[in-house]
């Protein structure tokens, strides 16, 4: 049982800064997402992690071993760190044992044999990597990882090649084992669905620096800036007029902002779901025409231009019966965000709910 | 994982690359410091006799006439093999590709012994246009095999007849190809030996063995040399630019599609095939046939099949040796190309590709001058030989390092050291271990190429030891036709192994990916590999 820590770690490549003095902390059998876009630098943090790139600068430390600093570095061979690449990464001119074997001493035949009913692939060890599925192919690299026992386990979107419900199915199936090995886990991910259903903790990375730590939840409801809030989900921004007492006035409706200070200025964000379409009465009238209506089954998305104000989207349960051009009030349920208005050209916006 | 070669190399695999490097430079690096020696005052009056311009004049003529002959001859038949469904197709395209296994002074020798009269500039420019119209007719074919139809189908519905939506959409796809092929040709033209002496056409290869065996004149040889070296060079740079300006022509990545071959009428059939068949005819049955008669005729000299013997013993020796130097030097040099990127990398393998614009002639003077001046003790020996061959022959060898070194992701090592394996481990257990059969497959292919070379084994190999080229020559030289018919069709047997694998690639697939057919397409694309 091993924590991880990260400590001001900066990371170039020539006169490109990739990670700029980062830091976290993992707990011994945690299993962290970091989650970001592209260029965000994950690739490069997980790099570091095993061992494969010389940090410019800062520490990292398995436990109280330090594995990389200023005057140390010790290669991936020596690290005790284990890893998952993004497609398996087998090798092709060894068998399933042979591969699950790679890191062990010779005649580990037991242990092969363990590791492979670990990942429920018990008996197929003679199988070459590529009469494989796909899925198999990620058990059998995540046995081949976990086969020595390391202090560290890297997962580099290992999920990512396969196809949606396979994705779910192994996910969870990995999760299970990292369970029941209590193995201390950083899953490097830009999928957020994957980073906040996998992991225990969600470490948000924008920028070579971390941005947000926190519970999948928490980053999801209270993100620290209006590009994480974009990037975790989809985000309902609404203009705030006046901010008093902890609660914002908004175009749609006055929405409680926990925390925030009297006369602060700044952007509402919620989520879809907490939007709630309902039809107008004179007590509680119209205050937006539906644009837009996309089904999918388990709930719908329906864009709705507020009166005086900016688009937003409700997430509304199953078949909402709602039309381009209806007329609908729209009503918020619990507490929103308060923050600053994103800088211009940020480029984390994702508008879309990827599910 | 791709962004391991943003990180530099390793200093050990950089200074082995340099060292390759830096030996494939000592012919081109001697001829110069010879010719520097000279001063200016020799040189200017050497290049400005008139026997040089005449040179200079020759050889171009030449190279303009046979690339021409190609592209006239060989667009058609490219496009014909490539879209029209002819009785026979794979067949045809075995044959089309087979003269590439007819070592020009091998063709020379048989037109010869079947028409004795044949000399001079025109019988060279034929017989050199049949036997490298396959360096224009592969790639063009291989081209318009994966031009993208859709284009051609957008072409149709705009109301394009067939035939013009081919040579409006399909046809533009090619064009680098044919051009490329186009310098390929010139670069063979140029380099050539054995037909320019056999028909006695004074280009320059011809000059430079004459002027070094007539007066051991080594200025003038050197000075000629270096300018056939720069024309050369100019011609693989072009060739290098024109393979880069190809990529773009391939628009979509989507799932390769090809173009089906389409029915033609009867009469176009005929036509089609008639053009076909006459270039088989005249490239394979009239050189193969000759050769068949002379060896069924005999000779007033019987054959010695110990002399055989032993000049096939010659061949495969200094083959051999000079197969395993290849692969040795190429080894630090392909690696390096297919892992990491930048100027340094760059500029190493483009060095270590001298040998593509070194003509056989121009390696084999640079070595007699460099081992007489500098190592006395290694001239004329089979170390020589052999250093001469992996010279020449690198670019294959390091060509095939590359590709084979390339196909197998770097995770695979990286995963092995997270596994406990130290770098050197991690590598002999990953990469080499997956990337052997590739790299093999380019030093076969160094072997099968240099059993052929015949003017840096005529220069260089030492007294009384013989190659199949070499006897082949000499008794070429003394009109001993009959004779020489043995050694002939040795060579082209041995020639016709990579000649085969070549063809069957284009047969099959274009991305058929068995190592000795990666390692001779990496050989009709030298550049490519680099330009990449």
């Amino acid at each position: 049982m091993t924590a991880l820590h990260v400590e001001q770690v900066s990371a170039s490549y020539g006169r490109t800064t990739v990670l700029d003095a980062l830091s976290l902390h993992v707990a011994s059998g945690e299993v962290v997402a970091v989650l970001g876009a592209s260029g965000s630098g994950k690739t490069t943090l997980l790099r570091v992690l095993v061992g494969f790139l010389r940090p410019a600068a800062g520490q990292v430390r398995f436990g109280d071993r330090v594995v990389a600093s200023a005057g140390n570095w010790v290669p991936p061979e020596s690290r005790r760190v284990g890893i998952v690449p993004q497609e398996g990464a087998l090798f092709p001119h060894r068998d399933v044992a042979g591969n699950v074997g790679f890191g062990l001493p010779r005649r580990s035949g037991a242990r092969i044999e363990e590791m492979l009913e670990l990942v429920g692939l018990p008996g197929l060890g003679r199988r070459r990597p590529q009469e494989l599925s796909g899925g198999q192919q990620q058990r059998v690299a995540l046995a081949r990882a976990l086969a020595p026992e390391p202090e560290v386990l890297c997962l580099d979107e290992p999920f990512s090649a396969l196809d949606a419900e396979l994705r779910v199915r192994l996910r969870t199936e990995v999760r299970e084992v990292l369970s029941a090995t209590g193995t201390t886990t950083v899953l490097v991910t830009h999928d957020q669905e994957e980073a906040m259903s996998f992991a225990d903790t969600v470490a948000v990375i924008r920028d070579g620096v971390v941005v947000q730590v926190g519970s999948p939840a928490q980053v999801y409801s209270e993100p620290v800036d209006l590009l994480t809030a974009r990037f975790v989900g989809t985000a309902v921004e609404l203009d705030t007029f006046e901010v008093r007492d902890g609660l914002a006035r908004t175009a749609l409706a006055v929405v409680e902002v926990p925390g925030a200070l009297d006369g602060a200025r700044g952007v509402v964000v919620l989520r879809p779901e907490q939007l709630r379409l309902s039809a107008a009465t004179d007590a509680a009238p119209s205050n937006g025409t539906v644009a837009s209506f996309r089904y999918h089954g388990h709930d719908s998305l329906v864009q709705v231009a507020v009166d005086g104000s900016g688009m937003v989207t409700v997430r509304a349960a199953g078949a909402a019966s709602a039309r381009p051009g209806d007329r609908v009030r729209v009503e918020v349920v619990g507490p929103g965000r308060l923050l600053d208005p994103a800088p211009a050209g940020g480029d984390s916006c994702v508008d879309d709910d990827s599910r | 994982m791709t962004a391991d070669r943003r990180q530099g190399p390793p200093r050990a695999l950089i200074g082995a690359a340099a060292a390759s490097a830096a030996l494939s430079l000592i012919p081109l690096v001697y001829l110069g410091v010879r010719v520097v020696d000279a001063g200016a005052g020799a040189v200017a009056e050497i290049l400005v006799r008139p026997r040089t311009l005449q040179t200079v004049g020759t050889s171009v003529a030449l190279v303009v006439v046979v690339v021409g002959g190609c592209l006239i001859v060989g667009l058609p038949i490219a496009a014909i093999l490539a879209r029209l469904s002819l009785p026979l197709r794979r067949v045809w395209l075995v044959l089309v590709a087979l003269p590439l296994a007819i070592p020009s002074y091998v063709a020379a020798y048989a037109w010869l012994a079947q028409f004795p009269a044949m000399s001079g500039f025109w019988a060279a420019a034929l017989v050199l246009s049949l036997v490298s119209m396959p360096y224009v007719v592969i790639p063009v074919v291989a081209a318009l095999r994966s031009a993208d139809p859709d284009a051609e189908d957008v072409a149709r519905t705009l109301g394009r007849t067939p035939v013009r939506a081919f040579c409006t959409a399909t046809l533009p796809q090619a064009w680098p190809a044919a051009a490329a092929g186009s310098l390929l040709v010139a670069l063979y033209v140029l380099s050539d030996f054995g037909a320019v002496a056999l028909f006695r056409v004074d280009a320059f290869t011809r000059t430079i063995y004459a002027t070094y065996r007539a007066s051991f004149d080594r200025t003038g040889a050197a000075v000629l040399a270096l300018v056939l070296v720069a024309l050369a060079a100019a011609l693989v740079l072009a060739e290098r630019r024109v393979r880069g300006r190809a990529h773009r022509y391939r628009t979509s990545a989507g799932a390769g599609r090809s173009a089906s071959a389409a029915a033609a009428g009867r009469l176009p059939t005929a036509g089609a095939l008639a053009l076909i068949a006459g270039y088989v005819g005249l490239a394979i049955v009239v050189p193969v046939g000759s050769l068949l008669a002379r060896l069924a005729e005999g000779s007033r000299r019987p054959l010695d099949p110990l002399e055989l013997v032993s000049a096939t013993a010659g061949s495969v020796g200094a083959s051999v040796l000079g197969a395993t130097v290849a692969v040795g030097l190429a080894l630090p040099v392909g690696v390096l190309a297919a892992r990491y990127r930048g100027r340094v990398v760059s500029g190493i393998e483009t060095v270590a590709y001298t040998g593509h614009a070194l003509p056989g002639v121009v390696v084999g003077l640079s070595l007699v001058f460099f081992t007489l001046a500098v190592l006395p003790a290694l001239y004329q020996t089979l170390a020589t030989l052999a250093f001469a061959y992996a010279i020449l022959f690198l670019p294959k060898a390091i060509g095939a390092t590359r590709s084979a070194v390339a196909a197998v992701p770097p995770a695979l090592e990286q995963t092995a050291r997270t596994l406990g394996h130290g770098p050197v481990g991690a590598w002999t257990a990953t990469t080499l271990r997956l990337s052997w059969p590739g790299i093999a497959a380019g030093g076969l292919l160094v072997l099968l190429t240099a059993m052929k070379e015949l003017p840096a084994t005529l220069m260089l190999r030492p007294t009384g030891f013989d190659t199949l080229a070499t006897e082949l020559w000499s008794r070429t030289e003394l009109a001993a036709y009959g004779a020489a018919a043995p050694y002939a069709l040795a060579l082209v047997a041995l020639a016709a192994v990579p000649a085969w694998l070549l063809s069957h690639a284009l047969t099959r697939s274009v991305r058929t990916s068995s190592p000795l057919v990666a390692a001779e397409r990496a050989t009709v694309e030298p550049v490519a590999t680099v330009a990449s």
